[in-house]
């Protein structure tokens, strides 16, 4: 039976296997420690490379190591621990090495707490590490989608040859849902055009260096130019009854879950809500959210985790012609479904 | 002899295609530096060894960054201090290679000095290089890990002083301390003879490593002119004068022959065989058939709550687990942070067709409160109409709302009649069972292996006469 109930941890893991990953690099950290925990016991089970590192630094350059060596790799954690990554992820980005990333977000900043939260967006989103680069950025609210969100960032970072975040929060992570596995790929891409063998064919070099400045522009725009591309080709989005909404309400990750709660619980006062959910955060749905006033929405509310992270997507891609408002929680709190309510009226009445 | 000597060795590019500018038939390195030369024994070993198209080499930070633009190998450029990293990852990935570890003193013994540490004591089948020349190089001369006391650098302007700045670093004394290295020497470049040496130990390190002898470390005494700010003569010198007593040359460790021979399986893709090994069915899943559910049972947002220990996240698991065999979507969150405080475990669990939204049950349409504290802190926020079913045993109060439905259960007493309290999760199933008309008792039973993976026939006997005695006392005392 390929039905499970499981972790969101898990679930990853379990993506992660029928992707075809072959090695997990990681580190020991609370909300995410089931994923090294279950790439511990099903990889040697199918005879592929699992390491528990010295640390979050030496995962991600072992991560590094492997995606060279051309295996689909993976690496786990959480922010503090991502914020340690974030040097070999540049790295990955400046070198072309595909590989994924799962972040399961928790309290911030310093040590913070393991309570849920959305807080690394920016840190994932809008690169983190230096230089110029963006790492693609997947994130899944439920645990068929940590699965089946995993397999596809596998996918999608060979396609482009670059870090993928699976990014959600300790909700996801910890909760446990019915998973379907999916099938297992049958075959994975040809990388012996860069990846390091060690036979005579395939004497390439991975490698982040550009010594000349020239070089180096070239370089940079060479990446620029598939960003650009992956803005255009690979924006996910989810709407709930968004054909008629007045309102919006923006969230990702286990917010949109408590967002889609809260629709259903305003329509049922007559209220026109809908429910917009970007599945991509780098590509963010930027055109999407742009046209929502044209379309007849007449208030934006993002919801988060956070401050207000991806509330400045929200607003870049709305560029003036609306006004938005945001709603957060912090500290591990998650916002009701009332709570979110309660704002929208406060904001804007008893809106029919 | 003298023929092979001036050839350039097959181990290195015949033109230097990576190097920037043009100068691509000589190195970048500095008149006088000890680079070069290693470099060259290296080449030479791999060349003789026939090993040239077998090898990945991982280039550090330093100095010898660039060692990719000579080496005529498989080559990664790594991040600082990260190539023992970097060389694991290439290693497991291509078990039989030779995987060579080149690294600079501030990229070993300073950033990297955990990473190097942690690959030694793993064992790892790499080759590491460690040029010691008491400086960093590459960044113009500042104070390394191996900089000599009293040694002048532009980080340590006035020499280097010990109370302030620590102490050399002996890292061929250090790793000798762990157990998984098998050959670990230090020699030197300053002249000819113990050139002759340091090409001994390099042969002997990727000879060792071709038989998979595990970690080899060569650290290599080595000239840095333009750091030391000397001639390259003067600088030979000062290696035998001021190096050598710090740093004493020699072997630390060489188990030879009966260093353990470590093989690493090739990592497999076998795509047909992973659900297989995994234990996944590819039979279809079929779903129970479901009983005549009320109205009222066929959403729910169910809180589980009570004492850490008294089986709430099991009874919460088995819900779902069982839920989910009728075919319904479910979700079972943990508490989870600050829910966690005040002593009571609680979940959240849903279970109903279609998409779920929220996980977590604040305002949930049944609690299953297994004690007084639960009871008092999450009766106000069942829904109005809501079930309602308590644990009559230990909780002493009467519940106070009047407009949901109330099932008192003594849930522990059953248990315990049953002669084993951890059986309290199984009353609840059963209790659950007969109020909502969700699970078939014998359906629970049947799936008792699979939740309670690996237990005696015994244990599951007695969980199974649990989920009967929960069902069969609602049907006996509520209509």
């Amino acid at each position: 039976m390929a039905r499970m109930l499981m972790k969101g941890n898990y679930a990853a893991v379990y993506g992660a296997a029928m992707a075809g990953c072959t090695a997990y690099y990681g580190y020991p950290i609370t909300p995410a420690s089931e994923i090294a925990e279950s790439a511990a016991s099903l990889f040697p089970k199918l005879g592929r490379t699992f390491l528990q590192a010295e640390s979050e630094v030496a995962a991600i350059n072992m991560v590094y190591g492997a995606a060279g060596s051309g295996q689909r790799v993976m690496t786990g954690s959480s922010g503090p621990g991502i914020s340690l990554k974030l040097e070999g992820i540049s790295y990955c980005a400046g070198a072309a090495l595909p590989c994924v990333i799962v972040d399961i977000m928790r309290g911030g900043p310093g040590l913070g707490n393991i309570g849920p939260e959305q807080s690394d967006y920016n840190q994932v989103v809008k690169g983190g590490g230096h230089g110029n680069y963006s790492s693609i950025v997947l994130a899944p609210n439920s645990c068929q989608e940590m699965c089946d969100y995993t397999m596809k960032a596998f996918e999608l970072a060979d396609k482009y040859r670059t870090p993928v975040f699976v990014l959600t929060d300790g909700v996801i992570g910890q909760m446990m849902e019915s998973v379907t596995i999916p099938e297992p790929v049958k075959e994975l891409p040809d990388k012996s055009d860069y990846a390091v063998y060690g036979t005579p064919l395939h004497k390439n070099l991975v490698n982040s260096i550009y010594i000349d400045h020239d070089d180096l522009e070239e370089w940079n725009l060479t990446l620029h130019k598939k960003y650009q591309v992956i803005k255009k080709e690979e924006v996910m989005y989810e709407e709930y009854m968004m054909e008629d909404a007045e309102i919006a309400v923006i969230g990702y990750g286990s917010v949109s879950r408590v967002l889609r709660t809260a629709v259903d619980a305003a329509r049922a006062k007559g209220i026109k809500m809908g429910l917009f959910r970007p599945v991509t955060l780098f590509p963010f749905p930027e055109k999407e959210i742009a046209a929502m006033p044209g379309k007849g929405v007449k208030h934006i509310l993002t919801v988060e985790l956070s401050t207000g992270q991806m509330v400045d997507d929200v607003n870049l891609a709305l560029a003036g012609s609306i006004k938005s408002d945001l709603y957060f929680r912090l500290g591990g709190n998650v916002p009701s479904a009332d709570e979110i309510l309660g704002k929208i009226s406060e904001l804007y009445g008893e809106v029919k | 002899m003298k023929k092979t000597m001036l050839q350039k060795p097959k181990g290195f590019i015949d033109e230097y295609k990576h190097k920037a500018g043009a100068e691509k038939d000589r190195t970048h390195y500095c008149p006088g530096c000890g680079h070069g030369i290693l470099h060259k024994l290296i080449a030479e070993a791999l060349e003789d060894f026939g090993l040239v198209d077998e090898t990945i080499l991982i280039s550090p930070v330093g100095c010898s960054v660039f060692a990719y633009y000579y080496f005529d190998t498989g080559n990664f450029q790594a991040a600082h201090g990260r190539a023992p990293a970097v060389a694991t990852a290439a290693s497991r990935a291509n078990p039989d290679k030779i995987v060579i570890s080149y690294q600079g003193d501030g990229d070993l013994a300073a950033i990297g000095g955990n990473n190097i540490l942690q690959a030694a004591n793993r064992g790892e089948n790499i080759v590491v290089f460690f040029i010691n020349n008491a400086i960093y190089g590459m960044t113009g001369g500042q104070m390394a890990p191996t900089t000599l006391e009293g040694q002048v650098t532009t980080t340590t302007p006035y020499g280097r002083n010990t109370d302030t700045d620590g102490f050399p670093i002996k890292m061929s004394e250090v790793l000798s301390q762990l157990t998984a290295p098998t050959y670990i020497e230090r020699v030197s470049l300053h002249d000819a003879p113990h050139i002759r040496k340091t090409r001994n130990a390099v042969r002997k390190a990727i000879k060792n490593a071709k038989e998979r002898k595990g970690f080899q470390f060569v650290e290599v005494l080595s000239t840095c002119p333009s750091g030391w700010k000397m001639d390259p003569v003067k600088s030979m010198k000062w290696v035998k004068e001021k190096m050598l007593p710090l740093y004493p040359l020699g072997v630390y460790r060489d188990l030879g022959d009966d260093a353990k021979i470590t093989t690493r399986p090739v990592p497999v893709m076998d795509p047909v065989a992973v659900w297989e090994k995994l234990g996944i069915s590819a039979e279809a899943d079929v779903d129970f058939p479901r009983g005549d559910v009320a109205e009222e049972y066929r959403k729910l947002s169910i809180r589980v709550a009570g004492f850490g220990g008294q089986g709430i996240m099991v009874t919460g698991q088995a819900l779902a687990s069982v839920a989910l065999e009728y075919g319904y979507n479910v979700s079972w969150l943990p508490s989870y942070g600050p829910e966690m405080r005040g002593g009571t475990a609680n979940c959240s669990v849903n279970i109903q067709d279609g998409q779920i939204g929220a996980a977590e049950a604040v305002k949930p349409s049944m609690l299953l409160a297994m004690n007084r504290p639960s009871l008092e802190k999450f009766e106000e926020a069942v829904e109005p109409g809501g079930t309602l079913i308590y644990n009559s045993t230990l909780i002493d109060i009467e519940p106070t709302r009047a407009d949901i439905k109330v099932f008192a259960i003594p849930i522990t007493g059953i248990a315990d009649e049953l002669g084993n309290t951890r059986v309290q999760s199984m009353v609840n199933i059963g209790a659950y069972a007969a109020i909502t008309d969700m699970f078939r008792v014998e359906d629970v039973i049947a799936l008792l292996p699979k939740l309670f993976k690996g237990k005696k026939q015994a244990i599951l006997d007695l969980n199974a006469k649990a989920v009967k005695a929960g069902f069969a006392y609602v049907k006996d005392n509520f209509k």
